[in-house]
Order: structure tokens, then C-alpha cells, then sequence
């Protein structure tokens, strides 16, 4: 599904250079429930960042769903990201003006699907994440965890290949972090591949696979 | 581009900014404002000026007979010259490309009755044709006609205000009653109304200038001689009245220069000038509007900076969702645009109210009234708003565009 060679990546601020990725050469399956862990600075979300299509690399090669992810123009990768990727981030990132159907459902406004048909759809997601009678509901009327299923479901609703969470349980507390897990299992069931960056050795026990970033470079893939 | 989402999403950021949208709203809101107001003064002023034209054909010319200032020929300076009905054929044969040419004498206020009520009017001899060049409306009855010219018929038409200084209740109709002017009775064969707001014009009365010769003046004298040019060019216009002046200077023997010795009025040419006026006028009035509407593109792009620059984070949210650059331009530009669009019209609307008012409540004086703000120009104002929202829009919704995700997502 995921295929990393040799992934460069500097970020340049005036004179200083920071090579932030040293060659990373990774194979993530289809199907596969992922977990990065590394210190801050290490690089991890940086990777993500380049796996999600959000940012660019210098040099290697990346290819997702079998396509090659070089150099893409902004409205080809914004259809790219919208077809096979979804994101859970921390701190949820929420449309605070939009109802929590509204938000579930905004990734399919761009993919021009109609108003009605969309809110349809995404009542059924709220209703998968036992969330139905929260959809008339502002962000900010929900609980942390309510907020995360929301996004869980948006991230869902575009039928993606690959989900990319961030930090999912960030800000959760280790109760409704469990439950957070629970969840991204069921889905990885379902045959979505997930790839989840963490810190925390209990959230990163709950995958497969646990990749170790230290410095811009894997030093350690372990099978949990 | 204008779905309901795009609007709703406008709506709640413009609810959640109250103070600032106002501020905003306001700024363009008074540039429109400025603008109406400055428009419609013109078009007042315009207006006011035009009235001082009104009371005859725009392609008149009016040559009246003066006092020479300038020796020619061996004759001295003060010689009055006198028109007479020689010119007036002359002119009529020679001046090629005119429509309409009357002769005219000028009688000054005579005492008219009709049973016991008297009054003091103008009385103005003319040939047919000065109906046409003066653009008299009949309400009743016809003007004089040249059968009246050749009998010498003694037919008066006359102004509105005379009919009802001597026609007092009871006599329902002026036409066909015979009024007495300085002790000779004419008939009334029409009632007319003049365009001109000056009311002497409304107290005059026309009657055949070959009876006036032969019954007030034993003559064939003249004094004014008028014609309209007929669809002649400007410069066919000028070289009409050239021809004309040429003329009457050969058979008067005075010089074709000397401005007193006859009088020329080119009406074409004043009102070409005070177009002219009015369209540096307008311009002057476009710049100062629109230097208006610019500080307040200003503010409005301004404002849509911050706008950008706080929902960084949402745009790069909508972005690692799929938002492409284009929906995100059209997002803000949609929000720069309906906000100038809404305080512009609000502004158009006051500003076109105010002008309504005024028109209604302040007396008109001779050289402003009706000021207004026709149909074209609230379509240029608000086509001119849209424009001013999409430019206001442009730099902020570029930088939207430019927004990256990965910077918008970072968590702080």
C-alpha cells in the first residue's frame, strides 16, 4: 500500500539547513495497523506529513495505492488526499461553526457531492460511532472523545485506502484513549490501513507493527 | 460557487465578527454613499442647467438686429441696422439646411381685454415656423399657419397664463372669442404651453407678423430673424450662421465682425459647451467616488487578511480533506464580495433615498433641481461593487490559497 526508498527531507530556514529525514525505506501492507513512536524532533510527524501528501520530500521515492507521489500539483493532490487518505489528528481539528453531520460530511462536499445526499451519508458514519444524537451538535457541545469519533468519521467517510492519526489519543484521558483504540482496531478490521504516530507504549502495543524514529532514520521495527 | 454552505459559512463568520464586518460594511457602505450623493448633485446641477435651455429647439440660432460698434466702409459707429422682410427672404433662400425659419418683431407688453378683464402681455409677431423653433405645446387649438400670413388674419395664440388671466369662470373656452390687443380685435385660434419655467413666456402671445406689420407698425420691418439648423453637424451649424451673418452684413453694410451690430445666439453652441462641462464635471465627480471606494476596498481586504490569517488553521484543515486552491480562492472572494456587495447597497440605498428626499423637499432654483441617480448608474455602482469586493478579496484569498497544511495543522 505504502512504499518508502530512501525519503530526504531538509527543512531550510534562512542559512540553517535541518535534515530533518535521513533516508527512510519503509513497507507498510495493505491491511496493516502501524504505529511510529519517537522522541519530539524526530521526525515522525514530519514523515506523516509526507505520507498524507501534505508535505514534500527532496529526494526518494514514495509511492501510494501503487502511484507515484512526486511532485503533484496542489489540485491533484487535494483529490489524492480526498480519495485515499484520511486523518485523525489531536487536537481534532473540528469546523467549530459546523454541526458535527456537517463536519462528517465535508469531505465529500469535495467530491461535489450533493448537500442531502452527503448529510445522509454521514448520519449513518455518526450512527456507527453511536453519535447519532450528537449530529446537531457544534464541536464545542462535545466531549473529547465525541470530538475524535467525529473526526474518526470524517476521516472515514471518504471510503479511504489509508488513515494517518496523529497523535489520536493526545488528548484524551486513558479511558476514552482505550475506547479511541478499540475503535481504530474495529476499522482496521474492515481492511483500512492505519498509521497511527505516537508516544505512548501502551497506545503503540495496541498495533502490529511499532516503528522506532530516532534522528530522521528507523532504528528499530518491532512486532508486537 | 454559491451554495448554501459557502453562504452559511459567511453568515456565521460575520455573526462571530460582528463589530469588525460592521466596520468594515461601513466604510465601503460610505464610499457608495459619497458617491450617489456626488453623482446626483451633479446630475442636479445638470439638471438645473438644462431647465435654463429648456423653451426651444436645441439647434436653434437667433440672430437679432443691434447697433454697429465698428466703422466700415466710410460709416460711422451707432448706426442702427434694421432687419427687414427682404432678410427674412434672403435668409430663407440663401441659408441652405435649415428646417424652420421665422422672422419676429418685437412689440413689448400691450394692454389685451376680453369683456371686463385686462392684463398686460407680450406681444410677439412671428411667422409659423417659430412654433417649431420655440417648441411650443398646444393644448388647444393650432398655432399660426401662413394662410394667417398671407390674409393678414387677425389671430392671436396664446400663452396659458393669459387664457386664464381674462378667461374667468363661466367662459369654458378661450378658442374662437375675440380679444381686444391695443384697441384691434383678434381672434384666439390656440392656447399653448411653453417648456421654459419662466412664466413671462406663458404671457405672451403670437399673432401673424404680417397683420403686426400692417396694423401696429406700417412697415415691413423685423427685428429677429430665427431658424433651427434641421440635423446639420456642428460645423455645418457654424457655417449656417457664418452664411447668414455674411449676408445680412452685405445688405446692411456693416462688418461681418462687429458683434453688436447684429446679435447671434447659437444655441447648439452653448449647449454643446455646457455638455461639455458636465462631462468634466461627471469624471471629476467618478475620481473623487471611486478614491472613495478604494480606502474602503482597503479596509475590506484589510479586514480579509485577518479573516485569512485566523482561520489558517481551517483552511488547512479543509485542505488535507481535499479542498483544492480554486474552492478556497472562491471561499474568501465569496465572503470579500458578498460583504461590499451588501454595505454597497446599503449605502446605494441611502444615498439614493437622501437624494430622493431632497429632490422633494428643497424648493428647485434655477440652476439645481431634481437631483437623481438614474437606473444606468445604480447598475455601474453596483457592478463597480463587485468589482471592488473581488479586488478586495483577491490578495487574501491568494494567501489562503497559499496555505499550507502541514503549518496550519501544527499543534502549538
Amino acid at each position: 500500500m505504502i512504499t518508502l526508498q530512501k525519503i530526504h527531507k531538509s527543512y531550510v530556514t534562512g542559512q540553517n539547513s535541518l535534515h530533518v529525514l535521513k533516508g527512510i525505506d519503509l513497507e507498510i501492507k495493505a491491511g496493516e495497523m502501524i504505529s511510529v513512536m519517537g522522541a519530539s524532533g524526530s521526525g515522525k510527524s514530519t514523515l506523516l506529513n509526507i505520507l498524507g501528501i501534505l508535505d514534500n520530500y527532496d529526494s526518494g521515492e514514495y509511492s501510494l495505492d501503487g502511484i507515484p507521489i512526486r511532485k503533484l500539483s496542489e489540485r491533484k493532490a487535494a483529490a489524492m488526499r480526498n480519495k485515499l487518505l484520511g486523518f485523525v489528528f489531536q487536537s481534532f481539528n473540528l469546523i467549530s461553526f459546523k454541526n458535527a453531520m456537517e463536519n462528517v460530511a465535508l469531505p465529500l462536499y469535495y467530491q461535489k457531492v450533493s448537500r442531502k445526499k452527503r448529510n445522509i451519508i454521514a448520519m449513518g458514519y455518526l450512527e456507527r460511532l453511536g453519535l447519532k444524537d450528537w449530529a446537531h451538535h457544534l464541536p464545542n457541545e462535545l466531549s473529547g472523545g465525541q470530538k475524535q469519533r467525529v473526526a474518526i468519521a470524517r476521516a472515514l467517510i471518504t471510503n479511504p485506502k489509508v488513515i494517518l492519526a496523529d497523535e489520536p489519543t493526545g488528548a484524551l484521558d486513558s479511558v476514552t484513549s482505550l475506547e479511541m483504540m478499540d475503535l481504530l482496531q474495529e476499522i482496521n478490521r474492515t481492511g483500512i490501513t492505519m498509521l497511527i504516530v505516537t508516544h505512548e507504549h501502551d497506545i503503540a502495543e495496541r498495533t502490529q507493527k511499532t516503528i522506532r524514529i530516532t534522528d530522521g532514520m528507523i532504528t528499530e521495527i518491532i512486532n508486537n | 460557487m454559491f451554495e448554501i454552505d459557502k453562504w452559511q459559512e459567511i453568515y456565521s463568520t460575520v455573526r462571530k465578527n460582528k463589530l469588525r464586518t460592521f466596520l468594515t460594511g461601513f466604510s465601503v457602505a460610505w464610499g457608495i454613499f459619497m458617491l450617489i450623493i456626488l453623482l446626483g448633485s451633479g446630475k442636479g446641477l445638470e439638471n438645473g442647467v438644462a431647465e435654463q435651455f429648456r423653451g426651444g429647439a436645441t439647434n436653434g440660432v437667433w440672430i437679432t438686429s443691434g447697433i454697429t460698434s465698428m466703422k466700415y466702409k466710410g460709416l460711422k459707429v451707432g448706426r442702427e441696422i434694421k432687419f427687414n422682410n427682404e432678410d427674412y427672404n434672403a435668409l430663407n433662400v440663401s441659408v441652405k439646411g435649415h428646417d424652420h425659419i421665422s422672422a419676429r418683431l418685437f412689440l413689448g407688453n400691450n394692454l389685451v381685454s376680453y369683456k371686463n378683464e385686462y392684463g398686460s402681455f407680450f406681444l410677439s409677431p412671428c411667422h409659423p415656423d417659430y412654433g417649431y423653433i420655440k417648441e411650443i405645446e398646444l393644448i388647444e387649438g393650432r398655432f399660426l399657419n401662413y394662410i394667417d400670413i398671407r390674409d393678414y388674419r387677425k389671430v392671436a395664440a396664446i400663452g396659458e397664463k393669459v387664457k386664464t388671466a381674462l378667461f374667468k369662470k363661466g367662459d369654458t373656452t378661450a378658442l374662437g372669442k375675440y380679444i381686444t390687443i391695443n384697441g384691434v380685435l383678434f381672434k384666439v385660434i390656440g392656447i399653448f404651453r411653453d417648456f421654459s419655467r419662466n412664466d413671462n413666456e406663458l404671457k405672451r402671445i403670437y399673432i401673424p407678423i404680417s397683420t403686426a406689420q400692417r396694423v401696429f407698425n406700417g412697415d415691413n420691418v423685423i427685428q429677429q430673424i430665427s431658424f433651427t439648423t434641421g440635423s446639420a453637424t456642428p460645423d455645418e451649424a457654424n457655417r449656417m450662421v457664418d452664411n447668414s451673418k455674411s449676408l445680412l452684413s452685405r445688405r446692411h453694410t456693416f462688418d461681418v465682425n462687429d458683434q453688436r451690430a447684429i446679435e447671434v445666439w447659437n444655441k447648439s453652441e452653448d449647449v454643446r459647451r455646457f455638455s461639455a462641462l458636465f462631462a468634466g464635471i461627471r469624471m471629476f465627480i467618478w475620481i473623487i467616488g471611486i478614491g472613495t471606494i478604494i480606502a474602503g476596498v482597503v479596509g475590506v481586504s484589510n479586514i480579509m487578511m485577518i479573516v485569512v490569517k485566523e482561520r489558517t488553521k481551517e483552511i488547512g484543515v479543509r485542505k488535507a480533506i481535499g479542498a483544492t486552491p480554486v474552492s478556497i480562492v472562491g471561499l474568501v472572494l465569496q465572503e470579500a464580495i458578498v460583504i461590499t456587495s451588501f454595505a454597497g447597497y446599503i449605502g446605494l440605498v441611502l444615498g439614493v433615498g437622501l437624494l430622493e428626499l431632497i429632490s422633494k423637499k428643497m424648493p428647485a432654483s434655477d440652476f439645481f433641481q431634481n437631483p437623481e441617480a438614474d437606473f444606468s448608474l445604480a447598475v455601474g455602482a453596483t457592478i463597480l461593487l463587485i468589482v471592488a469586493g473581488a479586488v478586495a478579496g483577491f490578495v487574501p484569498a491568494m494567501k489562503a490559497a497559499k496555505v499550507r497544511p502541514v503549518e496550519a495543522l501544527r499543534d502549538e
